[in-house]
């Protein structure tokens, strides 16, 4: 792998993605990126050079400072300068270097503060401390047909009108225009033979709303590269809560360029902004500044003189506002709270004001609704150019996590590797543990051999390594030989073989309450269960094997109910030498069907000297009036 | 194998001919051939050896390819020894099954690894069983491979043997009833030993091996050399 960082050494730098709300200012502010020591002064040279090749804005050091720089601020004493100590348990912020390895950073993926144990729910104590980015995707269904027309070689040139068009109630309507369209005047809602009359060379591409929300919905996984609490936001946006995710990116004003930047690259032409607020981000991102920024103190200033369409409320309400005056967002706030109540009290969401503008100013909590939970254990690394192997990032990957969960006393027991490709898309596996682990060989060697699974596209240059669900796990010495607890050994080798064949090819036997012999075991997965010795059933007699499913054989007899005398089985007669047997066994009645038959067993030894078990299936003058059948079920020794 | 069987009275060498666990006394890997399918010689003949692993407690790692699995049937635990411990693994392909094999020999949980391998699949060659004998060896764990359906090519496995079934023995109570179970028990290929031919039984510590045949395999024979060599230290 060739990379580009060769004069600024190899150090790869773990840094803290803390959580803590009350931090998310701190860490935005250079005051706190120089204080806290991780990030020592480094060449201007080396500055520019990582700021043109990762839009973050971050410094890394080159390795010797680094590790020094590390080392002194882990042992700083002074507790307001060092996230180390004043960070939240559920994301302790580590730091070390490694000497020698590629030049990548690999950065703590923490929680946004939802999760933290100890913080409760935020908007209790301060509404306003949460940092929300909404993005507004403004062409995004052009933009995705382009971009798949492109790859089919098969894009239309800049000036061709293209609109994409969707059945309405009277024709196909208008439902997305590229630039050229737009230019030659056709418009969103028209209909489709109204544009043809205005602009006859248009393009018209059948619409594909499923495909652009699919395509949303991988877009907002992917924007996980940024913070790890994204959601999908209407039909054209998305909404990140990005508190504490900020400084990774060199601060709030840098992460909106990189966030607009890189969606740019990939053909999105977006509007952004961040607030306090879910509904503060969605209105600035639509009808405020470009990449605005809204504080707690510039909230309201920011937000007043946006129009009331801002307010997510839907075309009737809108317009009645206009109609009483209300064309601001100012306007609304400046009226009597009262007298709003009492004109909206029974409406609904988007038809109620009161609610939206309550929603806006955070008296009423909107959290980022993500569809899964964040997970509460991750690291990441950014590689400086695309890769299409993770293989040799895994290691300090699963040391890294491996840190974060013994600080936090807890192992894993599923971990996914997720890689973000370049193409806007995510490819992830994942492995299980049998029980909680925190041994990073061990982690490392369940996705031995299948990382190939991973698709990489055209490379990827972000590589996260999460735990989703974890297990407490204290460090325990069961012997003052040194050796590992008992039965360790073994859940890692099912977790191997889990991993590996799959969880369904390891299994360990469990006995059940039955008398029928396929039901009296099931096979459990060893990853669930632990293998336990099982009791014998006294002086009866079973066969060391069982076929699956059991074999129809054809059997002569000398009298019907008798014992048999010769079998053909795998189209082979054999004679019967012994018989042990009949062992009766009925259906069982509360289970089985009633067309179930009794079993009648024969240990049995033909002239081959095999002893195998047979059974027939049903007797003589049944209800039925069929004649029973013989079935070949197991082999004894 | 073209060996005439001539007495073992006259013949006999290396350790006693009567001695349980012979191919566990040094854990190493061990091939067994099964000439038929339907025969669970082999499998009761294994158990027999396991005594030892069975009561130390720690579980058995039995991996099996799908053909194995159908045509010879999965492990039924109630017809196998009491307070055995059992993972079973399926496996699609050999080299899987190999593969299983070597982690589970790479693990200190584990007190045996019984594989079974139809066929002759290329994967099975003599890297590979070399490999499981060496794993094995360095780790202390039995190593099984039980085959069927195939040819005893080059191999490393310090023992092989080929498992059938005898009549059984006369059931005291019942005339009619097949009694215990008697097999065949033939070591054509064997490292530090000379090969023979017994007839086996389920004991209380392990098979008995009763009838000791010992096989003439001529000067040249592999098997011959060591023959010597331990007359040679006794």
């Amino acid at each position: 792998m060739k990379h580009d960082f060769t004069d600024q050494g190899r150090g790869a730098v773990i840094l803290p993605f803390t959580a803590s709300p009350a931090k998310a200012a701190q860490f935005s502010t250079p005051n706190f990126r120089m204080g806290a020591g991780l990030r020592p002064a480094a060449g201007a040279g080396l500055a520019q050079a990582q700021q043109m090749l990762d839009c973050a804005g971050m410094m890394f050091g080159n390795d010797t400072k680094t590790s020094q720089a590390v080392i002194t601020s882990a042992a700083c004493p002074n507790p307001a300068l060092n996230p180390a100590m004043t960070a939240p348990i559920t994301a302790p912020p580590t730091s070390a270097s490694r000497p020698g390895g590629p030049a990548q950073r690999i950065t703590q993926r923490g929680t946004a503060g939802p999760l933290d144990a100890g913080n409760g729910p935020a908007t209790d104590r301060d509404a306003l401390s949460r940092r929300i980015v909404s993005i507004h995707l403004t062409d995004f269904a052009i933009a995705r047909w382009l971009r798949w027309a492109a790859a089919r070689h098969d894009a239309p040139p800049d000036d061709l009108p293209v609109v994409l068009a969707a059945e309405g109630a009277h024709g196909p309507v208008v439902t997305a225009t590229n630039r050229a369209a737009t230019l030659a005047g056709l418009h969103i809602g028209a209909r489709v033979v109204d544009m043809r009359a205005l602009c006859p060379q248009v393009r018209v591409v059948r619409a594909d709303p499923d495909g652009d929300r699919a395509a949303l919905d991988k877009l907002m996984l992917w924007a996980r590269r940024w913070c790890p609490w994204t959601a999908v936001d209407g039909a054209d946006g998305i909404v990140m809560d990005t508190t504490g995710s900020d400084h990774l990116w060199g601060g709030e004003a840098a992460m909106l360029r990189e966030i607009e930047g890189t969606l740019g690259v990939l053909g999105f032409s977006t509007r952004l902004a961040m607030a306090p607020t879910h509904g503060a981000a969605w209105a600035l991102a639509r009808y405020g500044a470009v990449r605005a920024i809204a504080t707690p103190q510039t909230l309201d200033s920011q937000t007043a003189p946006l129009p009331a369409r801002a307010l997510r409320l839907d075309g009737d309400t809108v317009l009645l506002l206009q109609r009483l005056g209300l064309k601001s967002i100012g306007d609304l706030a400046a009226v009597p709270r009262a007298s709003l109540a009492r004109r909206f009290a029974t409406a609904a969401l988007t038809q109620n004001p009161l609610l939206r503008l309550d929603q806006l100013q955070g008296r009423q909590p909107e959290p980022v609704n993500a569809r899964t939970e964040p997970p509460r254990f991750a690291v990441q690394a950014r590689l400086p150019e695309p890769v299409q192997d993770p293989t040799p990032y895994l290691a300090e990957l699963c040391d890294a996590l491996c840190e974060t969960l013994a600080k936090a006393g807890h192992g894993a027991r599923k971990v996914t590797v997720t890689v973000y490709r370049t193409d806007a898309e995510v490819s992830h596996v994942t492995a299980a543990t049998a029980r909680a682990s925190r041994d990073p060989n061990h982690l490392r060697r369940l996705f031995d051999d299948r990382l190939d699974r991973i698709d990489p596209g055209f490379g990827f240059e972000l590589i996260t390594l999460e735990a989703d669900t974890t297990d407490p796990l204290q460090a325990v010495q069961s012997g003052l030989d040194g050796r590992t607890e008992d039965g360790a050994a073994l859940a890692q080798l099912v977790d191997r073989l889990s991993a590996r064949l799959g969880p369904g090819m390891v299994r360990t036997p469990s006995a059940r309450a039955s008398h029928i012999p396929e039901r009296s075991l099931t096979w459990m997965l060893a990853l669930a269960q632990a293998p336990g010795a099982r009791r014998k059933l006294g002086h009866i007699s079973r066969p060391l094997r069982l076929l699956d499913t059991p074999e129809e054989i054809h059997v002569l007899y000398a009298i019907p109910e008798g014992p048999p005398v010769q079998f053909r089985w795998r189209r082979v007669s054999h004679r019967i030498a012994h018989f042990h047997g009949p062992e009766r066994i009925a259906p069982e009645w509360w289970t089985d069907r009633a067309s179930a038959r009794l079993r009648d067993y024969y240990r049995i030894e033909d002239d081959t000297r095999r002893r195998l078990w047979i059974y027939r299936d049903g007797i003589y003058g049944e209800i039925y009036h069929l004649p029973p059948q013989w079935f070949m079920h197991g082999v004894f020794g | 194998m073209n060996s005439h069987p001539i007495p073992a009275s006259d013949a006999f060498a290396g350790p006693a001919p009567d001695q349980p666990s012979l191919s566990l006394a040094a854990p190493s890997l061990a091939e067994y051939f099964a000439d038929n399918a339907g025969d669970g010689a082999v499998t009761a003949f294994i158990f027999q050896q396991l005594h030892a692993v069975i009561a130390s407690g720690k579980p058995v790692l039995w991996v099996q390819d799908r053909m194995s699995q159908r045509e010879a049937g999965k492990p039924y635990p109630p017809g196998l020894p009491e307070d055995l411990k059992m993972i079973l693994v399926t496996v699609n392909r050999p080299v899987d099954a190999l593969w299983a094999m070597e982690e589970g020999l790479h693990s200190d949980a584990i007190g045996a690894v019984l594989g079974e391998v139809w066929g002759d699949p290329a994967a099975l060659d003599f890297t590979a069983t070399k490999r499981l004998a060496m794993r094995s060896e360095a780790r202390g764990i039995p190593a099984l491979l039980i085959r069927r359906a195939a040819h005893p090519n080059l191999s490393a496995a310090r023992q092989r043997w080929n498992i059938s079934s005898l009549p059984s023995r006369p059931d005291p109570d019942d005339d009619r009833a097949p009694g215990e179970p008697l097999w065949q028990a033939d070591l054509f290929r064997a490292r530090g030993r000379a090969p023979g031919q017994w007839v086996a039984g389920p004991g209380a510590q392990g098979a008995t091996l009763e009838h000791h045949v010992r096989m003439d395999l001529g000067p040249d024979a592999p098997g011959q050399d060591a023959d010597d060599a331990s007359r040679a230290a006794g």
